[in-house]
């Protein structure tokens, strides 16, 4: 998370310093830490001065309530973390290797039909993906497939966008000299992908695993509405049935809290340490690793 | 492997990235791109072209009990025309909910991404040393999923808890009720803001960060301003960045579901069908009527087509581009 990257052009540090954009950066930043601050500070507070104390003053029973959100049904919560790595791991992976091979393809070969397939992809980046839950709710509940994994990881590994931005850094990161040398040196058409245009396109790919990793932990309706059985929950859709009990046991919400807090403390630290990957060029798909 | 023609239209030749890739140079012509797009291929088919199809299928579709609705051969499933669409348009909870999320809309897109921009700029212009910390603290609510976004701002929303209605009492005024009907729209929206503001301010900062350093010296040199720069060289240099994400940020407009599903056991003035998707909801699961919920489903996706390709055609944007 380099600071504007080393390049940051040396006309503008010799800017002076502007107060009023430090105070703007700062209102900015204050707004979108302060549920993140009162998260923490919540999770350290028992059930009742959850309601009593002020609101940004700690308390001591974080490890309290760990302990109760880990109680909780036999440990229920750790498995719906175990879960969500699963869809959001599992399925951006998968999404990122099929958008790899697709987009690879389209970039790299002419081939008939070759435009009806990448329109109808580009098509396909513009449906709103929650609209697709409830027929694909119906057409895997004819498969006998709902209330399963493959429920949630298989819906999970198509991604329109991740195919066009794989195209994009396929036709920019892979040269087709090196390809034909690949192919000189008597690599299939397979090996000339996997150990020659996969490696080069690693930044991009870790772009677009990160991209659908979100998409999918972010999906409340998919699984929503896919599962019945609490034990396949992501934390998301566990957490906000825990949310719903609260309403008539005000304790449940400490665990709630807590519980938010744990559930986003791994992808913060994905995020800061993926940081660069996320400097995505939208229109031009570009990544600026 | 079989052998294809080497003649392809000009169209597509002219999508063909390098010269060493053309047909003609030696190269085989094979199934293997075939090979390659088929798993993306089967997966777009059954999870994206099938349930499209099928939910245009239901749209049409409704169910007829027959006799005393008793056994198999009671309940038939016939054509039913247009009747589900024009059950669904005129059912008295549509329209309020439609207006609802285009002053939704309204609120969510201006803010998010003024914001967005604006905190953009403001990094790139290297005008202060908060700039990387303000990167980072405004990007982090985006690893947040919108469920969880929504429970931290729920509980901050609760008058009993809220810092700030702490502090306005304590000042001895009454804070006002974040929940009630005529808050609770902005309530959302806020949520929705804080969300996704990170991510767009990102993307636009990467657009900014392609800009060469010259152009804005050489304007600076000519007595523009920082805001002169901003508005006549940086942003419309960003422009096409600025259109995707207006394009996205309206599509998740349209979808507006976990934040206010989350809501609704804190506050009761969200109703059931308070967004489209809730009501699309709410027809498929709870009234176990999926034909409305198919018709309701179509309409929010032409509208969502509708939308984005005009907006797309009015700014006659490329930034879908099909060549490289």
């Amino acid at each position: 998370m380099a600071v504007a990257t080393a390049v940051a052009v040396p006309v503008e540090r010799r800017n002076r310093r502007s107060p009023a954009a430090t105070a703007l950066l700062l209102l900015g930043a204050a707004y979108c830490l302060l549920p993140v601050l009162w998260v923490v500070i919540a999770s350290t507070k028992s059930a009742g001065e959850l309601f009593s104390t002020f609101t940004l003053s700690p308390s001591t029973h974080f490890f309290d309530n760990v302990a109760s959100l880990s109680d909780y049904r036999g440990g229920l919560y750790w498995r719906w973390m175990a879960n969500t790595a699963l869809y959001a791991g599992v399925g951006a992976l998968a999404s990122a290797f099929v958008s790899a091979m697709a987009g690879f393809a389209l970039a790299k070969y002419a081939f008939p039909g070759k435009s009806v397939v990448f329109n109808l992809i580009l098509a396909g980046v513009l449906v709103p993906g929650v609209i697709l839950a409830v027929p694909q709710y119906l057409l895997l509940a004819k498969a006998g497939m709902t209330n399963t994994y493959w429920a949630v990881l298989l819906p999970s590994m198509i991604s329109p966008y991740g195919i066009y931005l794989c195209r994009i850094f396929a036709a920019a990161a892979v040269p087709g000299e090196v390809l034909e040398a690949a192919r000189m040196d008597g690599a299939g058409d397979w090996h000339a992908f996997a150990r020659v245009a996969l490696p080069m396109m690693r930044p991009g790919l870790v772009t677009v695993f990160l991209f659908q990793f979100v998409a999918i932990w972010n999906n409340f309706m998919l699984p929503y509405i896919m599962l019945g059985d609490d034990r396949l929950f992501p934390v998301t859709v566990g957490l906000s049935g825990l949310l719903n009990q609260g309403a008539t046991q005000p304790a449940m919400y400490t665990s709630v809290v807590t519980g938010a807090l744990l559930s986003v403390l791994p992808l913060v630290a994905l995020f800061l340490s993926l940081q660069r990957y996320w400097q995505v060029d939208l229109a031009a798909g570009a990544v600026k690793a | 492997m079989t052998t294809l023609p080497a003649v392809t239209p000009a169209a597509e030749r002219s999508a063909v990235t390098t010269a060493a890739d053309r047909p003609g140079r030696g190269r085989r012509r094979s199934g293997t791109p075939y090979a390659f797009l088929a798993p993306a291929l089967m997966l777009f088919t059954a999870f994206l072209g099938a349930p499209v199809v099928y939910a245009g299928y239901l749209s049409v579709r409704r169910v007829k009990i027959s006799g005393l609705g008793l056994g198999r051969s009671s309940r038939v499933e016939q054509w039913a025309g247009l009747s589900n669409y024009t059950r669904v348009l005129t059912d008295s909870e549509f329209l309020p909910s439609v207006g609802r999320i285009a002053l939704y809309g309204l609120i969510v897109v201006p803010l998010m991404l003024g914001g967005a921009l604006l905190m953009a700029l403001l990094i790139d212009g290297g005008r202060s040393r908060a700039g990387g910390f303000a990167r980072t603290a405004i990007f982090l609510p985006y690893a947040v999923p919108a469920v969880i976004a929504s429970l931290l701002w729920g509980f901050l929303y609760l008058p009993r808890i809220s810092p700030i209605a702490d502090v306005l009492n304590s000042a001895g005024l009454s804070a006002p009720n974040v929940f009630s009907s005529s808050w609770v729209l902005y309530a959302v929206a806020n949520i929705a803001i804080w969300g996704g503001m990170g991510f767009n301010m990102i993307v636009l900062y990467t657009a900014l960060r392609t800009i060469p350093g010259e152009l804005s010296e050489a304007a600076r040199i000519d007595g523009a301003s920082d805001v002169q720069i901003a508005l006549r060289i940086k942003i419309p240099v960003i422009l096409p960045s600025l259109i995707m994400t207006f394009v996205f940020s309206l599509i998740a407009t349209l979808q507006v579901f976990a934040e206010p599903m989350t809501l609704r056991p804190l506050a009761n003035t969200i109703s059931a069908t308070w967004t489209p998707l809730m009501m699309v909801y709410r027809d498929a699961f709870i009234r176990n009527d999926i034909h409305a919920a198919a018709a309701t489903s179509v309409v929010i996706a032409v509208a969502t087509f509708a939308l984005s390709f005009g907006f797309l055609k009015l700014v006659g944007s490329r930034a879908f581009r099909q060549e490289d």
